[in-house]
């Protein structure tokens, strides 16, 4: 018989925000040292009260935009009880009864082709902390710095029908938070609970399913599923064994599940309503506010950057970091054709950051002072050499461009008087070149042009001295 | 007997429950699993009652989280007066040392303890003082009042610790938050719930009747009415309550702060132990009985039931403060009551939240004065001191 692989996701996304869902503490990247960023909120004290961190709200809402999914008008915050060290009231606030999201869907496109998965819901909640167990000294330790860091939990409907499809999904969502400034989606704040169970090819009747837990890596949760997969397969075709729905952890290092001995299935959260938070209503304007301010999509900016004529290598570039595109996009407003622009930041900017052992995707630079720049150079104000040195500059000690070309004489060079004066110097001080040079030997015009360099210290533009030695050896033909 | 937990200033005239945070002040809400629990803040009460310049004297001794008739639970012992159960906050107002208390009312326990002990308590609208700084119980009906000997003294305290609180959530932004007590009784329309009535003793009975002939000498109109409802309030609050604070109570875990248990080898242990022996039982019964409620197969029937008697009762009693300015009702069933067995709490409390659930229940402001309660639309507790203190002036 066939089977057909049916798999749902849970996906828990840590939201970039500057402070905890509920408290003033710093937001997920912050802290250094364990309970670094605690306050008696966040720790569960009793007599704090939370308070709602209206940025939540909305970068919850901009994932259900990209997600196509309605956005609820009304939603409600619910507290789940149950008793773990991490979870310092006991309790974890989250949405149960009316989560901001509902109904939304999105396209993974595999070799097997294009197919659409159904959202269910997205909510918001908050992250619990962490427990670090010490085998030395048989102690646990309990650090907080998580706790209420905010979370989205994406539920999808159980529409994966192979791994593959569950890889692309999680990276696509991935590329399209960090695009949007949601979520940083570094390692650890992007988890899943990955449901899956297996049902004859055909029918419509789910399967008995297990559970897999708070997983991180793309990997790991790639062999998890085929290991799971084959369990399942191996269950349902030669009576192996008889499956039950349950949680099974997956171990790396050996490459299998195991089944957890589980009281979380017979748990009782006991939900209901915060009374300490107010429901949230999201009205027109609201929503309306929060579209706009929704950044362009991949797909949108790829677009855009094909207009302008970019090369696809050049997208891609752009395209894998959302800054290096607001830098860019900056630039361009700042009048600087789109061409030129691109140019600057992925050969200028990407060199010198080279040279310091960076990639061009941490680049950091004031856009209108790059403008400055770039404007400087194409005005001919000062040269490309010269315009490197200025953003060398910029980069390394965040100078101001105008005055630094000032203070190193850059903007001098580039006059042409002044590159006249040393031509003339050097054909004054070095007559023997001349001589060569109009008896025949072009070699010696490399010396005179060499010199000149020397004398504005590299500065000059190559093009301006050429010219004008030419013109002047010309006129003692 | 134990009046104070904890003393401040000698010189403080205002004594502060200790369900209500202050700074440094270790706290105990009456409770063995608070054990050496030291707040990182005041409540804002607290800041706001110093910052205008009034001194705390000391952190008054509570029933364990508030939830008894009026502190008859404390793990430092029951306080009484002349044999009978008294309230440590309002016995001390009443022997004049201190000018004023603030207590957190969430069962009727301060405005019980008031009505007995001869003094004053207000209750304000839901959300006119901050809870910022309160051990929390029930969460959406709680709030800080203030117990005094007259409803001048009350007004004043109150107008110092109200106020919007960015910290709370549920601080409600209000035009105004001077109280008067000079509104008068003249012509004012106050009605008695027959059904609250007819459930208390003879002599509370007397109490009301000689306070509604007061009323009426002064000018006042009263009549009897009936709101059906109010057993209905008297069961949701009881719901509603216990199941906050079945889920605020989970926090006394033993891992971070407060009481722990000698006798634990893993972390079941150490949670199951340190509860057991860290709550008492009518702390245990509220939240067996909150967690009953809330569990899956209940509830729809039980917890979301009581969310709508809450509007339904809010509805009522707003249909009612369209006729009627105030509502005049007993505090409580009986006079006096004597120290009983903590294996009867549970129904004791029961039975009493009956007189005191729907001002809990809807938020609308209440008021113990002169033995008796009265009740006011939300906001209107000017209403509610200017009927007092004109009987008061009355004697």
């Amino acid at each position: 018989m066939k089977y057909e692989i049916v798999i749902g996701l849970e996906t828990h996304v840590e939201l970039s925000t500057n402070s905890k869902i509920f408290c003033s503490c710093g937001g997920h990247s912050s802290p250094i040292e364990p309970n670094d960023c605690v306050c008696p909120a966040c720790a569960g004290m009793p007599g704090m009260l939370p308070v709602m961190n209206k940025r939540v709200v909305e970068l919850a809402v901009q994932a259900g935009l990209l997600l196509n999914c309605e956005i609820s008008k009304y939603t409600t915050f619910d507290k789940k009880s149950y008793y773990y060290p991490d979870l310092p009231a006991a309790y974890q606030t989250t949405q149960w009864f009316h989560p901001i999201c509902k109904n939304g869907h999105v396209e993974v496109t595999t070799k097997d082709g294009t197919r659409e998965i159904g959202i269910k819901q997205i909510h918001m909640e908050e992250d619990a902390g962490k427990l670090v167990h010490d085998e030395w000294t048989d102690t646990s330790m309990v650090d907080f710095n998580r706790t209420s860091v905010p979370l989205i939990e994406i539920v999808s409907h159980p529409d994966f029908r192979s791994a593959d499809e569950v890889l692309t999904y999680l990276k696509n969502l991935k590329a399209m938070f960090r695009f949007a400034g949601i979520s940083e989606c570094e390692e650890g704040a992007m988890r899943c609970d990955v449901n899956i169970s297996l049902r004859p090819e055909g029918t419509t009747e789910l399967g008995v399913r297990t559970e897999m837990k708070n997983m991180s890596s793309l990997v790991s949760i790639e062999r998890a599923i085929k290991y799971e997969t084959a369990r399942h397969m191996d269950a349902l075709e030669r009576n192996t064994e008889v499956l039950v729905q349950e949680t099974r952890r997956w171990d790396d290092t050996k490459g299998r599940t195991f089944s957890m001995r589980n009281k979380e299935t017979a748990a009782d959260y006991r939900y209901f309503p915060d009374p300490n938070l107010m429901p949230i209503v999201i009205d027109d304007e609201w929503l309306g506010e929060i579209r706009d301010n929704l950044p362009a999509s991949i797909e949108e900016k790829t677009a855009e950057y094909k207009d302008y004529g970019f090369g696809d290598k050049e997208i891609e570039m752009l395209i894998s970091e959302r800054g290096l595109c607001a830098i860019l996009d900056a630039v361009v407003d700042g009048g600087i054709s789109p061409k030129s622009a691109a140019a600057w930041i992925l050969t200028e900017c990407a060199g010198i950051l080279r040279k310091n052992g960076e990639l061009v995707g941490s680049l950091s630079i004031e856009p209108s002072k790059l403008v400055t720049i770039i404007k400087m150079v194409e005005e001919g104000k000062i040269n490309r050499g010269g315009g490197k040195k200025v953003l060398a500059a910029v980069l390394e000690k965040d100078v101001d461009p105008v005055q630094f070309c000032k203070d190193n004489s850059l903007d001098a060079q580039a006059d042409e008087g002044a590159v006249a004066a040393v031509v003339a110097d050097v054909i004054k001080n070095n007559q023997n070149a001349v001589n060569d040079f109009l008896g025949g030997k072009q070699k010696a015009f490399q010396a005179l042009f060499g010199g000149c360099m020397k004398e504005l210290k590299g500065n000059g533009d190559p093009q301006v001295i050429r010219s004008l030695l030419e013109k002047e050896l010309e006129k003692l033909k | 007997m134990k009046y104070y937990i904890s003393e401040i200033n000698k010189d403080g005239t205002i004594a502060v429950d200790d369900t209500i945070l202050v700074k440094g002040v270790l706290c105990s809400a009456g409770s063995h699993i608070m054990d050496g629990f030291e707040p990182l803040f005041s409540a804002e009460a607290v800041e706001r009652l110093e910052k205008a310049g009034y001194k705390l004297s000391g952190k008054t001794n509570v029933g364990e989280f508030g939830l008894d008739l009026m502190g008859e639970f404390s793990y430092y012992g029951a306080v009484s007066e002349g044999g009978k159960l008294a309230g440590a906050a309002a016995a001390l107002v009443k022997k004049g040392e201190a000018k004023a208390a603030l207590n957190v009312d969430l069962n009727g326990s301060p405005r019980r303890a008031a009505a007995l002990g001869g003094v004053d308590f207000i209750k304000p609208t839901y959300g006119t003082v901050s809870r910022y700084g309160v051990i929390p119980a029930a969460c959406s009906g709680e709030q800080i009042g203030v117990t005094a000997a007259s409803a001048e003294a009350a007004a004043e305290v109150l107008g110092v610790i109200a106020g919007h609180d960015d910290k709370d959530g549920t601080s409600l932004p209000q035009a105004s938050y001077e109280y008067k007590t000079d509104e008068g009784v003249k012509g004012k329309k106050i009605a008695v719930i027959s059904e609250l009535f007819d459930a208390a003793s003879d002599e509370v009975k007397k109490t009301v009747e000689a306070y509604a002939e007061g009323l009426k000498a002064e000018g006042a109109e009263v009549k009897t009415i009936s709101l059906e409802e109010a057993k209905a309030a008297q069961l949701a609050w009881t719901v509603l309550s216990a199941a906050e604070s079945c889920n605020n109570f989970s926090r006394y875990d033993g891992v971070k702060f407060g009481y722990r248990t000698p006798d634990y080898k893993n972390i079941d242990d150490l949670y199951v132990n340190t509860r057991t022996e860290g709550l008492n039982f009518l702390t245990k019964a509220t939240v067996l009985y909150g967690s009953n409620v809330l569990s899956k197969g209940r509830y729809f029937d039980c917890y979301d039931k009581a969310l709508r008697i809450r509007r339904l009762v809010s509805e009522k009693m707003a249909e009612i403060f369209k006729e009627f300015d105030a509502v005049l009702v007993p505090a409580c069933g009986e006079a006096s009551y004597e120290e009983y067995d903590i294996k009867e709490a549970f129904e004791k409390t029961y039975k009493e939240a009956l007189f005191t659930a729907i001002p809990s229940i809807t938020g609308i402001p209440a008021m113990a004065t002169g033995g008796v309660q009265l009740m006011a639309a939300a906001f209107g507790e000017s209403t509610l001191l200017s009927v007092a203190a004109a009987m008061e002036r009355r004697g």
